[in-house]
């Protein structure tokens, strides 16, 4: 008994040590919007600094927001800016980081319409308001003349979990329409009025994927490494926008002189000729104070990110931030201890 | 005459169609067996089918690549498994074991009706219960998802389990030899530890490894315990990643690369469930034969 | 004098390190109304048939959730039970030893396979094939009746009730084997003596004795497809509202606890779900007690 116990104690710490020991971790939670970059992010910075590994798990903007606060996790993420009566709770003032910018678009699974769809504000809201209920209707066919759509019903996927990719969509559809305003409203968790929830962008993707007929909205790198068909938005200007680098980084210029000193700003609904109407900052959150190595770990993360990660995100569908907000960014950085 | 003639040709009409309904009853319930087994066959077909083609070596040795880069393994989630199931054994097992002895050498006591009714609940807990529970006493107050409060939630599905099968082998064992033990003059407790316990001691392992089995392939306690990483298992105070968990992730994530990993990930978990089953069945057959032998 | 001591010393050993059994049990009891008491004192019992679940407005109710976990759990014993009685009955009656030992092992062996992989097998293959082929064919023919109406969407409340089905089966085969087997050979003798028929005296001598235990083995099973979570969660569809129709998406107490425990923002939020939690666990509990009772009473 003893004998086993000793042995399976060796095995335990075996196992542990298979890691460098030196190494200092550093964990985080969030958003599963920008977690495609951040994971690429992560497994890159290791490479360049060895001393430092930095696990996230996209477990949903609220969840990163709330681990936060209940300080089980090092650092937090989320798409939409935490409230002000959340920000009151922590006990440490936390700084919003805006890291990279990013679209929700919506995706559907059509077989057989090869062009892409195109939508207006309120085909939009009449559909995830349960006001269009087949793909063949007069008002989608209206916006989209010369493309044949089936008779199938149209099968809304939305997130089961709290998510910043619903803020910001919820955020988006409040904005266009009142009816969605006041019977909905907007936040990471909402009452949807149908459909069916898959757990993170991954979930909704991989619904829409296999379901002929289902429309959702998700981060559109998932959209475009599924090869699945994204819808042109009409946007406050009256263009179709299909979303893109340009596009986001255009919604995001006319905020840029407006900024607030927190960074905490919704872009959805922007005005510009080509700008993309769901665009949104994805953000870190960190405390100002934390354990001396992990806060200068991170902070060298964060400069890194400022720099040469901006680089990675095109590749992966996200928009680079703003010159001129990275100086912003980069003065706020010295704050953090 | 012709009324008996009537009433036998009724009678074996009757006889027929009696013979009839046994036919088709006992076809159905041949039918109904195999519909039952149907599902296991698919189960492991899909599953081998789907896993083997993305098992080979970097499957153990390497860890998960991010988004869009092809090959990777799940090399941290086996490991992180079986440190997960050793560290909730040892200390689930003592537990288990300890209320397994006392439920079936002190009955008479209150006090053992009170620990046998807490086994036999704490076995109908869901186990997502148990998750919330570990992530409330442990994950909050100690400031970090880590692989502690994990193993602490498995090794409470894993305490009744073992309880109940100990329990069941020491009744089997006979009172006059605890009584030859006593007449030998014997504390009681050296008769229950060296003759009743060890003399069993292929039971009670049988039910221990049945339960590992068991919660190797728990999910749901672990999602907001033990939460999962990217990286190698770096200590028990940390988050670690397990099988259940990633192939979670990775079932319902889009990505191509993913889902295979998912489904090589189930293959491993489920040859490394079946085998367990297979051996402790094995243990169990050749022991029973030993004892009509005797 | 010595050895005297010594058994007491070994009987408290014993008491401290059982007694942790007996030590989580209240702990897991204590933590959950403490996690969910602001919710309860908000909300009170009308939780239980509130359906409206919004965090916006922090209004919950856990309807939906209690009425798709007890529908899922009993569409799944409408399967699992008929099928576990036919198989347990195949197998004690009918079958020769070697298939019976085959069999049985191989419906053991269900029990075995963990969860998620239910759940993967189930969102790629089973989804498909109710999407693709069975809920069109039911739609089509009993469209008119309100259980199989609606988008066929292949992932909802009938895929999960099909899963949990499949994961109940052997937890009811095994005590159904059990009770068949404790029937005494001169009841069947006397059956097949009176002139009957092998099937006759299987309902006649097997079943009718054994309702009692039949039903404790179902509430057994309904035990265990209250608490089931990943597979459920996985294609259940996760939708917080009531829908008649098998075909619709839904939510079980579990699942919900899955998808947003760790997520959830607002302290009313977890709260809830901590609530949806306790009720979960006051109602496995009982469930388990009266199974108990009925199996145990038989087997004495």
């Amino acid at each position: 008994m003893c004998r086993l116990y000793r042995f399976l104690i060796l095995f335990n710490l075996c196992a542990y040590s298979y890691a460098h020991s030196a190494v200092i971790s550093i964990n985080g939670a969030g958003a599963t919007f920008p977690y495609p970059l951040y994971s690429k992010w992560f497994s890159e910075y290791a490479k360049i600094d060895t001393g430092v590994e930095i696990n996230y798990q996209s477990i949903g903007s609220g969840g990163g927001v709330r681990q936060l606060l209940e300080n089980t996790i090092d650092f937090g993420a989320s798409d939409a800016p935490m409230k002000d009566e959340q920000l009151e709770k922590a006990k440490i003032h936390i700084y919003h980081f805006p890291t990279v910018l990013g679209a929700v678009v919506l995706t559907y699974n059509l077989p057989g319409v090869e062009q892409d769809l195109r939508l207006n504000p309120e085909v939009v809201s009449d559909l995830f308001l349960g006001k269009i209920i087949y793909w063949n209707d007069p008002k989608i066919i209206a916006i989209n003349p010369g493309i044949s759509l089936p008779d199938t019903p149209v099968m809304i996927v939305h997130r089961s979990d709290g998510s910043g990719t619903s803020a910001v969509f919820t955020d988006y559809l409040s904005k266009i329409s009142l009816e969605w305003k006041s019977k909905v409203g907007s936040g990471p968790a909402v009452k949807w009025p149908l459909g069916i929830g898959g757990k993170g962008n991954e979930g909704v993707t991989g619904f829409v994927k296999n379901s002929p007929g289902a429309l959702g909205y998700v981060e559109l790198l998932y959209a475009e490494k599924n090869h699945l068909k994204v819808a042109l938005l009409k946007n406050a200007d009256g263009n179709f926008i299909k979303p893109d680098a340009s596009s986001i980084t255009e919604a995001a210029a006319g905020f840029l002189k407006e900024m607030p000193k927190d960074f905490r700003v919704s872009i959805t609904n922007a005005k510009g000729k080509n700008a993309y109407p769901i665009s949104s900052f994805t953000y870190l959150l960190i405390y100002k104070k934390m354990v001396q190595a992990k806060g200068n770990k991170l902070k060298s993360f964060l400069n890194w990110s400022l720099g040469d990660g901006q680089r990675m995100a095109a590749s992966l569908f996200y928009a680079p931030l703003p010159d001129s907000l990275i100086v912003k960014i980069r003065a706020q950085l010295k704050e953090i201890d | 005459m012709n009324t008996e003639a009537l009433s036998e040709a009724l009678y074996a009409k009757l006889d027929r169609r009696r013979m009839w309904k046994n036919r088709i009853c006992l076809g159905l319930l041949g039918f109904a067996s195999l519909v039952a087994i149907l599902p296991l066959l698919f189960i492991l077909y899909f599953v081998f089918l789907r896993g083997l083609a993305g098992l080979n070596l970097s499957f153990f040795t390497e860890l998960p690549k991010p988004v869009g880069e092809t090959g990777g393994g799940l090399g941290n989630a086996v490991l992180g498994t079986l440190v997960l199931v050793t560290t909730g054994s040892m200390i689930g097992v003592p537990i288990g074991i300890a209320a397994g002895v006392y439920l079936s050498e002190f009955k008479r006591s209150r006090y053992s009706d009170y620990l046998r009714s807490s086994v036999e609940l704490l076995a109908g807990v869901p186990s997502i219960i148990l998750g919330i529970f570990a992530y409330a006493v442990i994950v909050v107050p100690m400031k970090g998802f880590s692989a502690f409060a994990g193993s602490l939630a498995l090794s409470v599905i894993l305490i009744p389990t073992v309880a109940k099968t100990t329990e069941e082998v020491l009744k089997l064992v006979p009172d006059h030899i605890r009584e030859a033990g006593l007449a030998l003059g014997l504390p009681r407790w050296r008769v229950i530890l060296s003759v009743v316990l060890y003399g069993s001691r292929s039971g009670v392992l049988t039910g221990v490894m049945l339960g590992i089995a068991r919660i190797s392939g728990e999910s749901a306690p672990l999602l907001f315990t033990a939460l999962n990483s990217q990286y190698w298992p770096k200590g028990i105070f940390q988050p670690i990643s397990s099988l259940p968990v990633q192939i979670y992730t990775y079932a319902i994530s889009p990505f191509d690369e993913w889902t295979q990993l998912a489904w090589t990930g189930s293959m491993v978990l489920v040859i490394l469930v079946l085998v367990t089953n297979l051996f402790m069945r094995a243990l169990i057959a050749s022991r029973g034969q030993e004892g009509h032998k005797r | 004098m010595n050895s005297y001591s010594g058994d007491r010393r070994f009987q408290n050993f014993l008491r401290v390190l059982s007694s942790l059994v007996i030590i989580v049990l209240v702990l897991i009891t204590i933590y959950l109304v403490k996690l969910s008491w602001p919710a309860i004192a908000k909300f009170g019992p009308s939780f239980f048939w509130q359906t409206d679940w919004d965090p916006v407005k922090e209004q919950f109710g856990a309807g939906a959730f209690i009425f798709g976990t007890v529908f899922s759990s009993l569409l799944a014993l409408l399967i699992a039970v008929p099928l576990s009685i036919s198989v347990a009955l195949f197998l004690t009656e009918l079958a020769p030893k070697r298939v019976a030992g085959v069999i049985g092992f191989m419906v053991e062996m269900l029990a075995a396979i963990p969860s998620v992989v239910y759940g993967l097998w189930g969102v790629f293959f089973l989804a498909p094939l109710l999407r693709l082929y069975i809920q069109p064919f039911l739609g089509r023919n009993f469209g008119w009746f309100f259980l199989f109406q609606g988008p066929p969407y292949g992932i909802g409340m009938f895929a999960a009730s099909v899963i949990l089905a499949i994961m109940v089966t052997p937890t009811i085969t095994a005590i159904c084997r059990e009770i068949f087997k404790a029937v005494p050979e001169t009841q069947r003798e006397a059956a097949l003596g009176l002139g009957s028929t092998k099937w006759e005296m299987i309902t006649l001598a097997v079943v009718k004795s054994s309702w009692s235990g039949i039903f404790g083995a179902s509430i057994l099973g309904l035990g265990r497809a209250l608490g089931e979570t990943m597979a459920v969660t996985m294609l259940i569809g996760n939708r917080n509202e009531i829908s008649a129709s098998l075909f619709a998406p839904g939510q079980t107490m579990a699942s919900v606890i899955a998808n947003e425990y760790a997520e959830a923002g607002s302290n009313m939020h977890v709260a809830a779900l901590a609530y949806v939690g306790l009720a979960l666990f006051v109602v496995s509990f009982l469930v388990n007690l009266i199974a108990r009772r009925i199996v145990v009473r038989l087997r004495s």
